[in-house]
Formats: C-alpha cells, structure tokens, sequence
C-alpha cells in the first residue's frame, strides 16, 4: 500500500502557490489580450470590407486549426531564428492570446449577429451614429449573449496555461514538477497541482456567474435556470 | 401654403442588385400634413419611407427635408449628403417600425430617452421630465420601469411612438405600424396617431387600414410597381378613382 507522505506539502506550498500566481497572470494577460483581439477580428469580419475578410479568416483558421503547444513552441523556439526573441511568460502570453482570440471572434461574431437588426434601424431612425448604436445598444446585449460562453473559454484558457510549462515558464504545473524532481514524490504533488487548478477554475466560474447574474435585468432573474420562452411577434401579413 | 414643402422627393430610384425596387418617385409632403403611402405589397412604399429615412441609401434621385438636401443629382453624379446631416436629419423625422424595434435591454423609460440624452445632448434629468410627460400622454406613465417584453404589442408600439415624439420631430414616419398587432390593439394605436395628426404633426404613414387613411389623410398615395401611379384626397383617390390600376386595387381590398 503506497504510503502518503503529506508533510512535504507545507514545505512547498509556497512554491506551488507562486506558480499558480504565474498561471492567474498568465490568464488574465491572456484574456484580456484575447478579448480585445476577438472583438476587433469580429467587427473586422462584420464589416462587409472583402479586404478585410480573408487575412482575419486566414489568422482565426490557422489558430484553430494548429494545436496550442505547436503555436507555443513556434512562437517560443523559432521565431528567435528570424530575430523575434520573447521571454517564455510573453510568448506563453502571445500563443494564448492568439488563440483565444481566434476563438471569441466567432462567439463574438455570433453574439452581435443574434441581435435583431430592426434594433439598429431604430437606433439610426432617430440619428445615433453607427459607434454610439454598437456601444449603447448592441454590445450590452450581445454581451450578455456572450458571456456564459466567453467563460467557458476563460476556465479552458486557465487549464491550457499549464501548456506553458514546456516553455519553461514557472507556472503551477512546471513547479509541481520542479517539486517531483526533488522529492520524488508524484501523488501527493500531482495531487495538489490538481486541487489548486480545480479551485481557480471553480472560482472563475462563479464570478463568471456573478457576471451574468448581475448583467442580467431583475425581471429575468427569478426565472433562473428556465429558459424564456418568448412570445413571438408574428407578422401577419395583410 | 405658398412655403417650401417640408419633405420633397424627386425621381427617387433604388434598386437591389438587378431588382429595381423605386422607379422614380415623386412626393411631396407639406407641414402639418398627415399623408398615408398605400398600395399592393412589394410595390415599394416601405422602401421609399426607409430611404428617406436613408435606412437604405438612393441610388439616385433627390430629397430634400426642411430646406436641406440629403441626396442630390449634379449632372449625372448621385451626392448624398455627408453622415452628420443625414444623422441631423433622421432625428427630426423618426421612424415607428411595424416590430416596434425597441431596445430590448432598455427600460420603456430609457427607450424613450436615448435619443434626447445621446443624440440631442439634452440634460438627463429634462429629458427624463419629457419622456415622462409623453408616456403618460400615451397612456403608460405606469409602465416606466418594465422592459419591452413584459408589454403587450399595442404597449410596445406606444413606447415607439412617444420615443419618436421624444426626439420633438418635425415629422414622423411609420411604417405598416398596426401591422403586427392584434386586432383588438388596433383601435388604440390609431387613437394615438390620430392624436399627433390633430396637434398638427406632420406624418407619412405606410398603412393597410384603409377606413383610418379615409379619415385621417390629407393625402393619399398610391404606390405600385416602384412608382406613385395616383395622389389625391382620399375621398377621391378610394370614391374615384381616376386610373385602372388603382380601381383594381380599391376593389381588391373592399372584398
């Protein structure tokens, strides 16, 4: 019977808990960035200009469609060969943000579509600039659109950081290694790496909950969990 | 009646892709005229409302609203006006939309004064001062605080309307406004247009309620095939009507 030997973990908690420091960081520099990157990428392909559409199709294509630790290793190991030299922090940083950003283009793209358009007839109808009925009117509710999916991003992007590892970053993962290699001692580390990523993700989720309870109107509230069913407007034609 | 005509049209064309959609229109709308738009579907009145609105761009012809022109021909180029002067334009002749095209994350209250406090730069608390003034006169003071789904069709379509008023028009479009009602909430939209027509508002409506164009318009179009084919009073344009087309379409709609 394996035989737990828990009294190493106070001794290197500390280091373990400066290696989730670096994995919040990490995400959060990263989401932030990705954001900002998804909602450009969308608003570029909303945009009807037919310059714009195939480079943001290409970049949101080859994000998707290249595994995270092959973008990180190219981003970290061969862009020095043409000169671009990053630390493993902000290459981790960029290859995250690239590809989140890849991804919230089309929640975003998604979110701002679902909203009606007769909505933005409205808005110009009475003489708000196409800015001002984006910032007023379409970006509240589409947010809110977005946001159970924009979180769900955010707790993979936390879990995906531990790929930064093997660009020697000392993140969670990489210094629960860093603790293996000198103790030996794989189940009680592993264990705890598990436990301190299974709580940011859970803490993420619920402020991700939060967020969506409070960006919702109060008299949606109580209705919870229920979907809404909406009366639909019908047109009857004449 | 000699002043220059609030709203003028001439040789208005628009077409999508190869579908020509306008063929030169011609229209004419005084101050404090209630003129109706009617006509078969798919002949084009919400087009011509929606393009004076400039929803849908022209593509040639011109029109003018309170002395300014918004798209213009010189010689064989189409100019349309720049953004801020159509923008000025659009908020002094608001349109109400037959899916009323509320905000639906806004208030009834905050609906109605959008418009005052981002586009006319008002004080918020003067605009909230109007907009309770004009829900009230149409009949939804209580209702300030609920949001566009928890009201009824006809509620809804008030809401548009006093945010329309909001903007304190010179004129207002509507667009097929008691189409997606019930019938039963008809009567009171039509109540409230009645209202503005007789405080002098100038309006053009695009409307299937022939009993209400009969009573209410000082003007009658009729619109089919991309053109106004007839103008007139409506005692005349629906008693006698002068040309065929319209004759067949008045007795379509009397069955």
């Amino acid at each position: 019977m394996y035989e737990f030997f828990f009294v190493l973990i106070p001794r290197h908690f500390p280091f373990l808990l400066e290696g989730a420091l670096v994995t919040l960081e990490l995400s959060f520099l990263s989401m932030a960035f990705g954001l900002v990157l998804g909602l450009a990428t969308a608003l570029g392909r909303l945009s009807g200009k037919r310059w714009l559409d195939w480079p943001l199709i290409t970049y949101v294509e080859i994000w998707r469609d290249v595994p995270l630790i092959v973008q990180l290793m190219v981003i970290y190991f061969t862009l020095p060969t043409i000169g671009i030299t990053l630390s493993g922090f902000w290459a981790g940083v960029l290859g995250l943000s690239l590809n989140l950003g890849a991804y919230l283009s089309e929640v975003f793209r998604a979110a701002i579509l679902s909203i009606d358009p007769g909505q933005r007839a409205a808005g110009m109808s009475i003489g708000m600039s196409k800015p001002m009925i984006y910032r007023r009117i379409i970006f509240p509710q589409a947010f809110r659109i977005a946001i159970p999916t924009i979180g769900g991003y955010f707790i993979a992007l936390l879990k995906d950081s531990s790929l930064v590892s093997f660009i020697s970053v000392n993140e969670l993962l990489r210094n629960g290694n860093i603790i293996i290699s000198n103790t030996f001692r794989n189940m009680e580390v592993y264990m705890m790496v598990a436990i301190i990523y299974f709580i940011l993700s859970f803490a993420a989720s619920r402020l991700i909950r939060h967020l969506e309870h409070s960006l919702t109107p109060k008299y949606l509230r109580r209705q919870g969990r229920k979907a809404k069913v909406l009366a639909p407007d019908i047109a009857v034609m004449p | 009646m000699s002043q220059a005509p609030l709203l003028s049209v001439r040789g208005l064309h628009k077409s999508f892709g190869a579908l020509n959609v306008l063929k030169g229109v011609d229209l004419t709308v005084r101050s404090g005229e209630v003129a109706f738009l009617i006509g078969p579907s798919g002949g084009g009145k919400s087009t011509l409302i929606r393009c004076i609105n400039f929803l849908e761009t022209p593509s040639s012809g011109e029109i003018t609203f309170d002395g300014r022109p918004l798209c213009h021909e010189d010689g064989r180029i189409f100019h349309v006006a720049p953004e801020r002067v159509l923008r000025a334009a659009r908020s002094e002749m608001p349109m109400v939309f037959q899916h009323f095209n509320l905000f639906t994350h806004r208030t009834v209250l905050e609906n109605v004064i959008e418009g005052p406090i981002m586009v006319k730069r008002r004080p918020r608390a003067e605009a909230i001062a109007d907009a309770e003034r004009l829900l009230r006169e149409v009949g939804l003071h209580d209702k300030s605080d609920f949001y566009p789904d928890q009201l009824s069709g006809g509620q809804k379509q008030r809401v548009a309307i006093a945010r329309a008023l909001a903007m304190q028009p010179k004129l207002i479009l509507f667009d097929e406004p008691t189409s997606a009602l019930d019938p039963e909430l008809v009567a009171g939209i039509l109540d409230t247009i009645r209202g503005l027509a007789d405080r002098g508002m100038t309006l053009v409506v695009v409307s299937h309620e022939m009993s209400f164009a009969r009573k209410l318009a000082d003007v009658v179009h009729f619109i089919a095939e991309g053109t106004i084919i007839e103008s007139g009073p409506p005692d005349r344009i629906f008693d006698n009507p002068q040309s065929p087309r319209l004759s067949g379409f008045i007795r379509s709609i009397l069955h």
